[in-house]
C-alpha cells in the first residue's frame, strides 16, 4: 500500500456508504497522491463510482445516500467542514460518463460556471487556454458560437473536460469518461489525460483495465465495496498481492 | 410428425378474417375524427362565404364597431378581437409566471408531502366546470375588485382574465413540471460539478433547456384561453368595445357567437351567418397558435438524443 506517499490530495477514513439498507462501499481508507493519474477498477457494482463521487460530494443528491467516517480534500473534512460544499465542487472538477455539455454555445459552455462563481479575468481568453488545454481549440476555434451539442460525442468530452479547466481545479474526477466514446476518441482523452496530469490531480474510474493500465500511475481495485488493493499501477497489473486482484486481471471474472 | 401436428390447431381463416375486421374498424374510428374537422371546416367556410357576400371583408377584418343587431348595422370584428386579446393576454400575463414558478417548485424542490398535495389540487382546479368559475368572477371577484378600484365595472375584462387565468394553470404547471422533469440528470450533474447553486443551475441550466415544453405550454394554453366562453360571457359581460381598460365590460367573440346561438336569430339571417364569420377567425387563431406549437416542438425537441 502506498501510505507511505508523504503529499496526498484527497484521502477516505474508514468510509463506508449505504444506499439505504444495502451497504456499497465497506471502510475504506484512501489516500490519492497530488499531480497522479489514480485509476479506480473493478466490476460493475463494486462501488467504485460511488467513491468517486463522494469526492465532490455529488452523492448528495441521492436521498437514500448515508455514510460513516471521513472524506478529506487538503485535510479538510469536505462532509463536515463549515465551507460551502460548492466551495469544494470547484476545486473538485468532474468529467461524466457520458458526454454532457449545455445546450448553449461552446463558449458558454466554459464561460458558465467561471462566470457565476465570479472570475474576473478575461473570458475569451478563459475560453481559448482551457480548449486549447483540452487538445479541442483547433477544432472548434470558428464556431465558438455553436450549439455545444453539435460537436461529436468525442469532441462534446473534451468540451466538458474544458469546462472542468476553466474552473482551474486542483482535482479533476472522471468517471469512465470513455464508455461512450469511439476508440480514437478515447486515444484523444488518454492523451490529454497525459498532459494533464502535469498541472492536476487525476481520479479516473474505468472499466478498462488497458486503459488503467495505459493513464495511471497508481491503482485501487474494489471488489464489493471493499478495497481490496491500492498501489503503483505497474506492480498492481505485474506483482498483485492479492489473489482477488490477480484473477480480475487476468479477466477471470468481471 | 403427424402425431406433433395433431396436437396444435390450424390457423383458421376466421382469425385471419377478425384481423382484417379490427383494422378496419379501428380505421373507420379514425376517419370519424377527420370527417368532423373536415365538416366543420367546410361549414365554417361556407356560411362565412355567404356573410362575405353582404359584408365586405375588409369591413369586417378592420371595422372599429361591432353592432350587429341594431341599425345602422356594422360588422367591424376588431372589438370582439380585441375584447378576447384583452382577457386572455390579461390571463396569460398571470399565469404564466404563476405556472412556470408552481412547475420550478414542484419539479425541483417539493419533496413527498408537498408533491402529494399540489398536483391533486391542480387537478381539481382543472375539473371545475367554466360555469361555476363564470359565476364566481361575477360574484367574487368582480365586489373584490370594485372594493380595490370603485371604478370597475358589473361586467369587466379583468375579472374573467382572472378567473381564466386560475382554469389555464394546470395546463401550464404541468406541461412546465413534465418539461422541466425531462431535462438529463447528467446535465444537472454537469452544472453542479462546477461548483454551483441549485438556484443557479435552474435559472441558468434547466430552464433554459426545458424552453420547448415551456413555450409549448404558453401557446396551448392561450389557445385554451382564447377558446373559452363560459366564464367570459358571464364576467366580461355583452358590450363590444375597443378598448384596452380591463376595468371595462368587454365582449369576446366565444362570447358574442354564445350570445346569438342562444337568442332566437333566423336561421339564414346576416346575424346567424356573422357568428360563422367571427367562428373562423377564432378558428383561424387557435390553427395559427396550434401550427406555432408545434413548429416550436419540433425545433428544439431534437437537443438532447
Amino acid at each position: 500500500m502506498v501510505n507511505s506517499h508523504s503529499s496526498s490530495i484527497l484521502e477516505t477514513r474508514n468510509l463506508n456508504i449505504y444506499y439505504g439498507e444495502k451497504k456499497v462501499i465497506r471502510n475504506v481508507s484512501l489516500k490519492v497522491p497530488k499531480r497522479t493519474v489514480t485509476a479506480m477498477i473493478g466490476p460493475s457494482g463494486c462501488g467504485k463510482s460511488t467513491l468517486l463521487r463522494t469526492f465532490n460530494r455529488m452523492n448528495d443528491f441521492i436521498d437514500i445516500f448515508r455514510f460513516e467516517g471521513e472524506v478529506l480534500f487538503e485535510g479538510t473534512d469536505i462532509y463536515r467542514s463549515k465551507t460551502d460544499v460548492t466551495e469544494f465542487r470547484r476545486r473538485v472538477g468532474m468529467v461524466f460518463q457520458k458526454p454532457n455539455p449545455f445546450t448553449s454555445s461552446i463558449a458558454k459552455n466554459i464561460t458558465w460556471g467561471p462566470q457565476i462563481n465570479g472570475y474576473r479575468g478575461d473570458l475569451n481568453e478563459l475560453v481559448e487556454s482551457s480548449l486549447r488545454k483540452a487538445a479541442l481549440w483547433d477544432e472548434v476555434k470558428d464556431k465558438l458560437n455553436d450549439s455545444g451539442l453539435a460537436l461529436s460525442g468525442g469532441q462534446q468530452q473534451r468540451l466538458c473536460i474544458a469546462r472542468a479547466i476553466a474552473m482551474d481545479p486542483e482535482v479533476i474526477l472522471m468517471d469512465e469518461p470513455c464508455s461512450a466514446l469511439d476508440p480514437q476518441s478515447t486515444l484523444a482523452i488518454e492523451d490529454l489525460i497525459h498532459e494533464l496530469k502535469q498541472n492536476y490531480t487525476i481520479v479516473i474510474v474505468t472499466h478498462n483495465m488497458q486503459q488503467a493500465a495505459r493513464v495511471s500511475e497508481f491503482t485501487a481495485f474494489l471488489y464489493n465495496g471493499d478495497l481490496i488493493e491500492f498501489d503503483e499501477t505497474s506492480k498492481i497489473f505485474s506483482h498483485p498481492a492479492e489473489k482477488l486482484t490477480r484473477d480480475y486481471i487476468v479477466g477471470r471474472f468481471g | 410428425m403427424s402425431s406433433k401436428s395433431q396436437l396444435w390447431a390450424k390457423v383458421s381463416p376466421w382469425q385471419r378474417w377478425r384481423e382484417e375486421l379490427v383494422l378496419r374498424a379501428l380505421f373507420i374510428c379514425a376517419l370519424i375524427s377527420v370527417f368532423t374537422t373536415l365538416g366543420i371546416i367546410y361549414i365554417l367556410f361556407g356560411e362565412s362565404l355567404q356573410f362575405f357576400a353582404h359584408v365586405s371583408p375588409l369591413d369586417f377584418f378592420f371595422g372599429r364597431e361591432w353592432a350587429p343587431m341594431f341599425e345602422p348595422r356594422s360588422f367591424g370584428v376588431l372589438p370582439l378581437v380585441s375584447g378576447t386579446m384583452l382577457i386572455a393576454v390579461g390571463a396569460l400575463v398571470i399565469a404564466l409566471p404563476l405556472g412556470v414558478g408552481i412547475a420550478i417548485y414542484t419539479a425541483e424542490y417539493a419533496t413527498g408531502r408537498w408533491q402529494k398535495i399540489l398536483k391533486p389540487t391542480l387537478e381539481i382546479l382543472a375539473g371545475i366546470p367554466s360555469v361555476v368559475y363564470g359565476y364566481f368572477a361575477l360574484n367574487k371577484i368582480t365586489p373584490l375588485l370594485q372594493a380595490i378600484y370603485p371604478d370597475t365595472e358589473v361586467f369587466n375584462a379583468a375579472s374573467a382574465s382572472l378567473v381564466i387565468a386560475i382554469m389555464i394553470l394546470p395546463t401550464i404547471a404541468s406541461i412546465c413540471d413534465d418539461s422541466i422533469r425531462a431535462v438529463p440528470k447528467a446535465v444537472r450533474d454537469g452544472a453542479y460539478a462546477l461548483g454551483t447553486r441549485k438556484s443557479e443551475v435552474i435559472a441558468h441550466i434547466v430552464v433554459p433547456s426545458a424552453l420547448s415544453g415551456i413555450l409549448a405550454s404558453f401557446i396551448l394554453a392561450f389557445s385554451r384561453a382564447i377558446g373559452e366562453t363560459m366564464a367570459v360571457t358571464l364576467a366580461a359581460g355583452a358590450t363590444p368595445k375597443l378598448t384596452l381598460n380591463p376595468f371595462e365590460g368587454v365582449q369576446a367573440m366565444t362570447a358574442y357567437i354564445a350570445q346569438v346561438s342562444m337568442g332566437d336569430v333566423s336561421h339564414g339571417s346576416i346575424e346567424y351567418q356573422s357568428i360563422f364569420a367571427v367562428g373562423l377567425v377564432l378558428f383561424l387563431m387557435t390553427l395559427g397558435m396550434n401550427l406555432l406549437s408545434q413548429f416550436i416542438v419540433k425545433r428544439y425537441a431534437r437537443k438532447y438524443e
